[in-house]
C-alpha cells in the first residue's frame, strides 16, 4: 500500500517536472481550461441563458462536439485490436498512449455532457441506488453505463500494465487480458449507443437512419488514426520514446480503408434522402442547399465534404500518402471534414426545421465556443500529462528503485 | 489560553508605531472585505437558486419517498414559495383516480386562434413571465396543410378576424399513451400517471433536455434562464407535478392542469375558450362528451405514424353537420 502511494507520488513528480517548452504547453492549456470553468461557473449560477441554444435547437455545439469526441475514444481501439489480437510488437508499444487518448476523451465527453446540462448538481441522480437509471429504455442512461465501463477499463489496463512495468515484475495474463478483449467490443458499444440515442427518435427524422452506427464507427475510424497520427509524431519528436515507422505505416492503411467507406456511407444517405423525396428530407435539403434563405450549415457541409474527399484522394495515392507534407495536410483534412460533418451537420439540423416545420436557425455563442475549447483543452492537458508519465515509466526513467 | 488583544493605538504612539498599526489595519480591512465580498456575492450567486440547499440537493424522486418524507418536501417548497412571492401556497399532492383516462379533443372548424386558451394557461400554470415560457403554441396554416404540421406557423397576436382560408391550431403536450419523452428521460423524471397525464418531478430533472430532443409536439420547454413571475400573478392553488413555480435548468409542460383535473374542475384552456372549441373527460366514462367524439367522429392525432398514441384528438365538427 505504501509503495502504491509513493509510486503515485513519484508519477505526479514526474509530471511536475519537464522542460520548459513542457511548462509552455501546460500553460497554455491551463488558461483554456481556467476560460472554460469561468463561462461554467456563470453557466451554473446564471443558467445556460447565454448559449445560444432554444427551445427549438435545444442541443447545440456541446453535444456535437461530444459526439465528435465519442469517435476519438472509439479510435483507441484501432491500437488495442491489433497490439493484442494480432500481437503486433511495433504497435504495442505505444498501443497504451492509445488507451490513455480513449480516457481523455471519454472524460471530454461527460465534461460536455456536465456542462451542457441544466442541473449538474443531480448527476447522482445518474447514480443507482441512490439515483434512478431508466434502463432498459433509456439511450442516455445506456450511454451512461457503457461510458462508465469504457473509462474503468481503460483506467485499469494502462494502470495495472505501468505499474508492473514501474516494480519490473512481469504482468499477469489474467488480471488484464479479458479485459483488453472486453474494452473491444466495448470500444465498438459507446459509438453504437451514442448512434442510437440520435437515430432511435422517431421524432427527429434527419437521425432516424439505421446507417448512423455504421457511419459514426467507420468515422470514428478515419479520425481516430488522423489525430494519433498528429500525436505520436509529436511524441516521437519531443520525447525518448521512439515511435516506429510501421505503426504510421499502419495508420495509413486504416486510413484509406475507413475514408473511402465513410465517403460511400454518406453517399447513401444522400441518395436514401434526395431520391425519395419525402417530406422528411426537410433537414438534408436545410443542410445541404438551405430551404427559404435558411442556410447558415451551407457553408460548413461543403467545405467539410471537400476536405473528406481530398484527404481520400491523398491517402489512396501511394506517391502522394508518402510525402509527409500532404499526409499531414489529409490528416488534417480528416479531422475538420469529420468534426463538422459529425458534429454541427449531425446534431444541428436533427432539429432544424422544429416540431411544426419552422425554420429556427442556431449558430454557437462566443460563451459557448469558449466553454467548449475549455474542455477541449482540459483533455489535451489531461492526455499530456498521462502521457508524460506514461513514456518516462515505459522507458525505464522512472522505475522502482532497489531496496 | 489568553488570547492577545490587539494593540490600540495611545496619543503617545510614535509615528511609526502609528504607521505600522494603520497600515496593518488596513491589511486587516482589506482581507475582511474581500473574504466578505468573495464570500457574499458566492452566497448571493447560490441564493439565485433559492432551492440550493442541502435539503433539495438530497432529496429523493417523488415516487420514491415516503409520505412523511414527502410531506416535509411540501412543506418545504411552500415555505420557500411564501419566502419568495409573499403569497401562502397550497402545494397538492393529490394522486390518479384509478380507472380514469384524460383526453382533451380540440375542434379545429370552430377555433378562431384568439389565444385565450394560451393566456389562460399562463396565468392559470404560474409560467414564467420573463423569459416568456408558454405551454401552448398557436398554430396557423393552410386548411389542407393543418395536420400534417410540415408548414404550420406559429403567431403571437392574435387575428382581428378569422381567416376563412386558415385553419389555427393551438399545440401543446398529446399526453401520448406512448410517450417518446418518458421513453427518453435517463433518470425516469417525467413518466406517465395512471391517469395519463405525463409529469415531471421538476426537483429530479436533471436538464438534459434529451427528452425535448424526443418530443415530435415542440411540447416541452426549458428554463433556460431564472424563471420570474409578479407576486400578485402567483396561482396559490398549486400541484407537485403540476404548476408549482419550476427552477432554472429544469423542462416544464403542459400537465392538463393536475391541479384542477384532479380536484374535479376543468383545464384552464378549456374554462376560457370562448368558443367552447376544446372538450376535456374521461375516455373510459361513456356518458362523456369525449367518449362520445373520440369513438363516434373522425378524428386526428398529430404524427400518428410515430406510434406516440396521442391522447389529444383532433376534429373537424364542420363536416358533420
Amino acid at each position: 500500500m505504501y509503495q502504491y502511494l509513493y509510486y503515485w507520488l513519484r508519477m505526479l513528480r514526474c509530471a511536475a517536472i519537464g522542460s520548459r517548452r513542457y511548462y509552455a504547453w501546460i500553460a497554455f492549456l491551463s488558461l483554456g481550461v481556467l476560460t472554460g470553468a469561468l463561462v461554467f461557473l456563470h453557466d451554473l449560477l446564471e443558467g445556460l441563458g447565454g448559449t445560444n441554444m432554444t427551445d427549438h435547437v435545444s442541443w447545440g455545439i456541446g453535444i456535437a462536439n461530444f459526439v465528435y469526441f465519442v469517435g476519438v475514444a472509439a479510435g483507441a481501439a484501432i491500437l488495442v485490436v491489433p497490439s493484442y489480437a494480432y500481437v503486433r510488437e511495433d504497435i504495442k508499444e505505444v498501443v497504451l498512449l492509445g488507451e490513455l487518448l480513449a480516457v481523455s476523451a471519454v472524460t471530454v465527453c461527460l465534461l460536455f455532457i456536465a456542462t451542457d446540462i441544466g442541473r449538474p448538481e443531480r448527476m447522482w441522480h445518474l447514480m443507482p441506488p441512490l439515483g434512478i437509471l431508466n434502463l432498459p429504455s433509456s439511450l442516455l442512461a445506456w450511454d451512461v453505463v457503457v461510458f462508465s465501463g469504457y473509462l474503468a477499463m481503460n483506467l485499469h489496463i494502462p494502470g495495472y500494465l505501468l505499474y508492473k512495468k514501474y516494480l519490473g515484475e512481469k504482468p499477469s495474463w489474467r488480471a488484464y487480458m479479458p479485459f483488453v478483449f472486453l474494452s473491444m467490443a466495448w470500444a465498438v458499444s459507446i459509438h453504437t449507443v451514442t448512434a442510437f440515442l440520435l437515430s432511435g427518435m422517431g421524432s427527429r427524422a434527419f437521425w432516424n437512419t439505421p446507417i448512423l452506427a455504421p457511419r459514426f464507427l467507420i468515422s470514428a475510424g478515419a479520425s481516430g488514426p488522423a489525430i494519433l497520427i498528429f500525436v505520436f509524431k509529436a511524441i516521437d519528436r519531443h520525447t525518448n520514446l521512439k515511435v516506429k515507422d510501421s505503426v504510421f505505416e499502419y495508420f495509413k492503411y486504416v486510413l484509406r480503408v475507413m475514408m473511402p467507406i465513410n465517403l460511400f456511407l454518406l453517399g447513401c444517405e444522400f441518395f436514401w434522402e434526395f431520391y425519395t423525396g419525402s417530406a422528411h428530407a426537410i433537414s438534408a435539403q436545410y443542410l445541404y442547399f438551405g430551404v427559404d434563405g435558411h442556410a447558415s450549415l451551407v457553408l460548413w457541409i461543403w467545405p467539410a465534404i471537400i476536405f473528406n474527399i481530398v484527404a481520400t484522394a491523398i491517402f489512396l495515392i501511394p506517391r502522394m500518402r508518402d510525402d509527409p507534407r500532404l499526409l499531414y495536410t489529409a490528416c488534417l483534412l480528416t479531422i475538420m471534414g469529420i468534426w463538422i460533418e459529425k458534429g454541427m451537420g449531425l446534431v444541428f439540423p436533427g432539429f432544424i426545421p422544429n416540431a411544426w416545420g419552422e425554420f429556427f436557425e442556431y449558430t454557437p455563442s462566443l460563451e459557448e465556443l469558449v466553454l467548449n475549447a475549455g474542455v477541449m483543452a482540459f483533455g489535451a492537458l489531461l492526455f499530456t500529462v498521462m502521457a508524460k508519465v506514461n513514456i518516462a515509466i515505459q522507458v525505464g526513467e522512472l522505475r522502482k528503485e532497489p531496496d | 489560553m489568553t488570547r492577545e488583544t490587539p494593540p490600540k493605538l495611545e496619543p503617545g504612539d510614535s509615528l511609526r508605531r502609528r504607521q505600522l498599526l494603520t497600515r496593518r489595519k488596513l491589511l486587516e480591512d482589506l482581507v475582511r472585505t474581500t473574504t466578505l465580498a468573495l464570500g457574499g456575492s458566492l452566497l448571493s450567486g447560490c441564493g439565485i437558486f433559492s432551492d440550493w440547499t442541502l435539503r433539495e440537493l438530497t432529496q429523493s424522486h417523488y415516487l420514491r419517498m415516503s409520505p412523511d418524507e414527502l410531506e416535509s418536501v411540501v412543506l418545504r417548497i411552500e415555505g420557500d414559495v411564501f419566502k419568495r412571492y409573499r403569497k401562502r401556497p397550497v402545494v397538492n399532492v393529490e394522486p390518479a383516480e384509478t380507472g380514469v383516462r384524460y383526453v382533451q379533443a380540440l375542434d379545429l372548424s370552430v377555433c378562431i386562434g384568439c389565444g385565450r386558451c394560451r393566456e389562460g394557461c399562463f396565468q392559470e400554470n404560474n409560467q414564467s413571465r420573463d423569459p416568456s415560457i408558454k405551454w401552448i403554441t398557436m398554430l396557423h396554416s393552410e386548411k389542407q396543410e393543418i395536420w400534417r404540421l410540415h408548414d404550420t406557423r406559429a403567431f403571437e397576436n392574435p387575428p382581428l378576424k378569422k381567416d376563412d382560408h386558415q385553419y389555427y391550431l393551438p399545440l401543446g403536450c398529446q399526453q401520448c399513451e406512448n410517450p417518446s419523452c418518458a421513453k427518453a428521460c435517463p433518470a425516469r423524471a417525467t413518466w406517465k400517471e395512471p391517469d395519463g397525464i405525463i409529469v415531471i418531478d421538476y426537483n429530479w430533472c436533471i436538464g438534459c433536455r434529451y427528452c425535448q430532443a424526443a418530443c415530435p409536439y415542440g411540447a416541452r420547454k426549458f428554463n433556460w434562464r431564472q424563471p420570474s413571475i409578479p407576486s400578485n400573478d402567483i396561482n396559490p392553488m398549486m400541484h407537485y407535478l403540476g404548476n408549482r413555480p419550476r427552477m432554472m435548468g429544469v423542462v416544464e409542460k403542459c400537465t392538463f392542469c393536475i391541479q384542477r383535473v384532479r380536484a374535479g374542475i376543468e383545464p384552464a384552456c378549456v374554462a376560457v375558450c370562448p368558443v367552447r372549441a376544446r372538450k376535456f373527460g374521461d375516455l373510459n366514462d361513456p356518458t362523456s362528451e369525449v367518449h362520445f367524439i373520440v369513438n363516434e367522429v373522425r378524428t386526428i392525432k398529430l404524427k400518428e405514424d410515430l406510434g406516440t398514441k396521442p391522447r389529444f384528438y383532433y376534429y373537424f365538427s364542420a363536416g358533420l353537420t
